[in-house]
C-alpha cells in the first residue's frame, strides 16, 4: 500500500529525514517510535502533505501512485488520514458541519453521492458514543475550547467517520490519561481491517499496550535504526532509546 | 509563506460577477450642481414647495462645508461638478403591474437573481426595486396596505403623505449633520419610505434592491422608516452594481425612528463594484445611517455585510433616547484588492437603562484596509447605561491592514462599557487541518471566514444569511493560502 524508499527531507535547509525506508501493507499496523527530534512527526507530515518540507531525495508510492505529487486534499481523497498531535481550533465552524463537509468533499472527489443528513447523524452519534465524546461537543466549534483529551477523541471520531485506507496517528497518546488512552485505542482497534493500514507514531510504549502493532520501527536522526515485532517496543520500554542509539553508532 | 501568498493572490482575484450594463434610454441631467439643478430635480419629481425649500437650504449649507478627511481612506478628490444628479428611465412605467415594466429592466434583475415575481410572495418578501433614481416596480402593496403599512418610494411619500414626511424627515439626520448628508439632503433622487402604524407587526420582510446603472450618475438614496408605538418591522437592503470605469459616488441617508416599544431591524448586504485590481473604478460609498430610539423600550438593530465598494465610509448609529431602549450593531466588512473601509457605529446613550451591543468583524485580504471606528457615548442623564463592544479582525495574507478606533465618552458613573478586540490570521495550521480532511483551500478559507462571521450572520434574516455566506465565499474566492 505504502512504499517509502530512501526518503530524505529537510526544513529550512536542516536535514530531518536522512533516508527512510518503509513498506506498509494493507491490514498491517506499524508503530514508529523514537526519541524527540528523530523525525517521527516530520514523516507523518510529509506523508499527509503538509507544506514547509523539502524532499531532497527518495520516493513515496501509495496505492501505485507517486504520493509526493499529490496535493494535500487529493491525498485525503485517496484515503490518507492524519490524526494530529495538536488538533487545530476552528472558531465558529460547527464540528458536525465540518465533519460532514469533509466527508462529502472526499465522497465527491471519488464520484460518490453526498451522505444524507439522516444517516450522517446516525453514524456520527454512534461513533461519538464509541469514542466517548460528549454529544454537546458535536454542536460546538471544531476543537474550540476542547480539553486535550476531547480534541484527541474528536480526531478519532473523524477518523472513524472518514474510514481511511491509511491512517496515521501522530502522537495521539500525548497528553492523554489512561482512560482516554484506552478509549482512543479502542476506537483505533475498531478500525483495524484487512484492507486498511495504520501507522502509529508514538514516543512511549504504553499506547502499544492497547494498539498492538505488527511491526515496530525505531527512528533516530532521521533513519530507521531498528525494525522488529511487538517485542521491540517492550525492549525499548525497558532499556530506553539510548541503548539503540549507542548500538547504531557502534 | 511565499508560495502561500501567491496562491492567496490567485484565490482572491475573482472577477466581479455582477458587471454588466443595461441598455435603456435614460433621461439624464448634464453633470454639474447648482440651484437650477436642484430646482429641476424637484420639479421633475413634482415636489411641493416645502420640499424644494428644504433642498435649497441644505444646498446652501453644503456649499460652505468641507469634505471630511479624518477617515483612514485615500481616494482622488471627488469632482462634485463632474457628476450628474438626476437620471431616470425614460419610459416611466405605472406601478400597477410588472407587465408594464421595461423588459430590459426585468432582465437586469433576472441576471442579478432578484425574482420580482410572485415567488417572493411565497418567501414573504415585498420588493421595492430602485433602478437608478426612480422606483419602477412595487409589489405586494395590497397585503401591506391591509395592515396599514405604507411602503413606497420617497418621491411618492412626499406627494401622498406630506405631513408624515415633514414631521420626520431630517429629524434624525439633519442636513447640517455632515458633508455627505447635506449633499444628499439637497439632491436626493429617490428612496424608500416605510410607515408602520401603532401596534402593527409588519406582515413581511421589506426588501429593496438598489442598482446603480447610469455611467457618471451619483446616486443619492433617501430612506425613512417610522415605527409607531409597539410596532415592528424588518427591512432588508441589498445592493449590486454593474462594472464601470469611473468612480461612482453614492451618498445615501437612512433615518429610522422607533417610538415606544417599537422595533426596527435594518439589514444590509452591500456588494457594489469594488474597482479592478489596479484600483480603477469602483463605488465610493459615503453613507449616513442613523436610528433614533425615541420611545421607551424601543429597539433598533443594524446588521450589515459589506463586501463591495472601493471606499466605504459608513457608521450606522443609534441614539438611545428612550428609557430601556436597545441599540445593536452587527457588522461584517470585507476588504480585498485595494478596497478600503472605514466603518463602525455610534451608540449614544441618553435614556436610563439603555443598552447597546456592538459586534464588528473586519476581514482584510490582499492589500485591503479595514478600519473599525466606533463611538460609545454615555450622557450624564443615562443612568445604568450598558454597552458591550466586540471588535474582531481577521487578516488573510501579510499585505492587508486592520485598524480599530474605539472612542468611549462616559459622563455617568453608573455606566458599564466593555470593549473587547482581537486580531487573528487564517493560519497555515488551520488550512492544513482542513485540507487534510479533504477540503480545498478555497473551501477551507470560506469555512473559516464564515465561522468568524457567524455571530453576525446569525442576526440576518434566514434568506439573507444564505446570500451573505455565498457573497462572502465569492468575495474571497482566490483570497487565501
Amino acid at each position: 500500500m505504502l512504499s517509502i524508499k530512501n526518503l530524505k527531507a529537510s526544513v529550512d535547509g536542516k536535514a530531518i529525514l536522512n533516508g527512510i525506508d518503509l513498506e506498509v501493507n494493507a491490514g498491517e499496523v506499524h508503530a514508529i517510535m523514537g526519541p524527540n527530534g528523530s523525525g517521527k512527526s516530520t514523516l507523518a507530515h510529509i506523508l499527509s502533505g503538509r507544506d514547509g518540507y523539502t524532499v531532497n531525495d527518495g520516493e513515496v508510492h501509495y496505492l501505485g501512485q507517486n504520493l509526493l505529487d499529490l496535493e494535500t486534499e487529493a491525498r485525503a481523497h485517496r484515503g490518507i488520514f492524519l490524526a494530529m498531535q495538536y488538533p487545530v481550533e476552528l472558531p465558529g465552524v460547527n464540528n458536525m458541519t465540518f465533519l460532514r463537509e469533509s466527508m462529502n468533499a472526499i465522497r465527491k472527489a471519488r464520484g460518490e453521492a453526498e451522505i444524507d443528513a439522516v444517516s450522517f447523524m446516525k453514524q456520527v452519534r454512534h461513533r461519538a458514543k464509541q469514542v466517548k465524546l460528549d454529544e454537546k461537543l458535536l454542536k460546538r466549534s471544531v476543537n474550540t475550547g476542547f480539553s486535550g483529551g476531547e480534541k484527541k477523541r474528536n480526531e478519532i471520531l473523524q477518523m472513524m467517520m472518514l474510514e481511511p485506507q491509511l491512517a496515521i496517528l501522530d502522537e495521539t497518546d500525548s497528553g492523554l490519561d489512561i482512560d482516554a488512552l484506552r478509549t482512543v485505542a479502542d476506537g483505533v482497534n475498531l478500525l483495524r481491517s484487512p484492507d486498511r493500514a495504520l501507522i502509529v507514531v508514538t514516543h512511549y510504549q504504553r499506547l502499544l499496550d492497547y494498539i498492538e502493532p505488527d511491526f515496530v520501527h525505531v527512528l533516530a536522526s532521521g533513519r530507521v535504526i531498528r525494525s522488529g515485532g511487538k517485542a521491540l517496543a517492550l525492549e525499548l520500554e525497558e532499556k530506553g532509546y539510548e541503548w539503540l542509539q549507542e548500538g547504531a553508532v557502534a | 509563506m511565499g508560495l502561500v501568498d501567491s496562491e492567496m493572490e490567485t484565490l482572491i482575484r475573482s472577477d466581479y460577477a455582477e458587471g454588466f450594463v443595461t441598455q435603456i434610454e435614460s433621461d439624464t441631467l448634464p453633470p454639474g450642481l447648482d440651484e437650477s439643478v436642484i430646482r429641476t430635480i424637484s420639479s421633475r419629481k413634482q415636489e411641493p414647495e416645502w420640499m424644494l425649500e428644504k433642498r435649497l437650504a441644505a444646498y446652501q449649507f453644503w456649499l460652505n462645508m468641507q469634505e471630511p478627511d479624518w477617515a483612514t481612506i485615500r481616494h482622488p478628490p471627488i469632482d462634485f461638478n463632474g457628476i450628474s444628479y438626476y437620471s431616470s428611465p425614460k419610459k416611466k412605467p405605472q406601478l400597477d403591474s410588472l407587465d408594464e415594466v421595461d423588459p430590459e429592466l426585468l432582465a437586469t434583475y433576472e441576471k442579478l437573481g432578484i425574482p420580482l415575481e410572485e415567488q417572493k410572495a411565497l418567501a414573504g418578501v415585498a420588493v421595492d426595486a430602485v433602478f437608478d433614481s426612480v422606483s419602477v416596480a412595487t409589489t405586494f402593496r395590497e397585503s401591506l396596505s391591509e395592515a396599514g403599512v405604507i411602503f413606497c418610494s420617497m418621491s411618492e411619500a412626499i406627494r401622498e403623505y406630506p405631513s408624515l414626511v415633514q414631521q420626520y424627515m431630517g429629524t434624525v439626520v439633519p442636513h447640517k449633520d455632515n458633508f455627505f448628508a447635506a449633499l444628499n439632503s439637497a439632491v436626493f433622487s429617490d428612496g424608500t419610505f416605510v410607515y408602520i402604524p401603532r401596534g402593527v407587526k409588519c406582515p413581511m420582510e421589506l426588501s429593496t434592491y438598489f442598482r446603480i446603472n447610469e455611467a457618471n450618475t451619483g446616486q443619492f438614496e433617501r430612506t425613512l422608516i417610522i415605527a409607531e408605538e409597539g410596532s415592528q418591522v424588518s427591512y432588508l437592503e441589498g445592493c449590486t452594481a454593474p462594472m464601470r470605469d469611473e468612480n461612482q459616488l453614492h451618498a445615501a441617508v437612512v433615518e429610522l425612528v422607533a417610538l415606544e416599544d417599537a422595533r426596527i431591524k435594518y439589514s444590509t448586504v452591500q456588494n457594489w463594484y469594488p474597482g479592478d485590481n489596479q484600483g480603477r473604478g469602483g463605488i465610493y460609498n459615503f453613507v449616513t445611517k442613523r436610528g433614533d430610539c425615541r420611545g421607551d423600550r424601543s429597539r433598533i438593530s443594524w446588521t450589515q455585510v459589506e463586501t463591495g465598494s472601493a471606499v466605504t465610509w459608513k457608521y450606522p448609529s443609534c441614539i438611545l433616547r428612550g428609557k430601556n431602549s436597545v441599540g445593536e450593531f452587527y457588522s461584517v466588512a470585507v476588504t480585498k484588492g485595494l478596497q478600503q473601509a472605514d466603518t463602525g457605529t455610534k451608540m449614544i446613550h441618553i435614556g436610563e437603562n439603555s443598552h447597546s451591543t456592538i459586534v464588528s468583524k473586519g476581514i482584510s485580504a490582499m492589500q485591503g484596509s479595514n478600519a473599525y471606528r466606533g463611538l460609545v457615548r454615555v450622557a450624564a442623564k443615562a443612568e445604568n447605561a450598558r454597552n458591550h463592544t466586540q471588535c474582531d479582525s481577521l487578516l488573510i495574507g501579510d499585505q492587508c491592514a486592520a485598524h480599530t478606533f474605539p472612542y468611549i465618552e462616559v459622563k455617568n458613573p453608573t455606566a458599564r462599557v466593555e470593549h473587547e478586540a482581537t486580531t487573528s490570521k487564517v493560519s497555515e495550521d488551520q488550512l492544513f487541518y482542513c485540507r487534510q480532511r479533504g477540503l480545498t483551500e478555497e473551501n477551507a478559507v470560506s469555512m473559516i471566514v464564515n465561522g468568524f462571521c457567524k455571530e453576525v450572520f446569525n442576526e440576518l434574516p434566514m434568506e439573507f444569511a444564505v446570500e451573505a455566506q455565498k457573497l462572502l465565499a465569492v468575495s474571497l474566492e482566490g483570497a487565501v493560502g
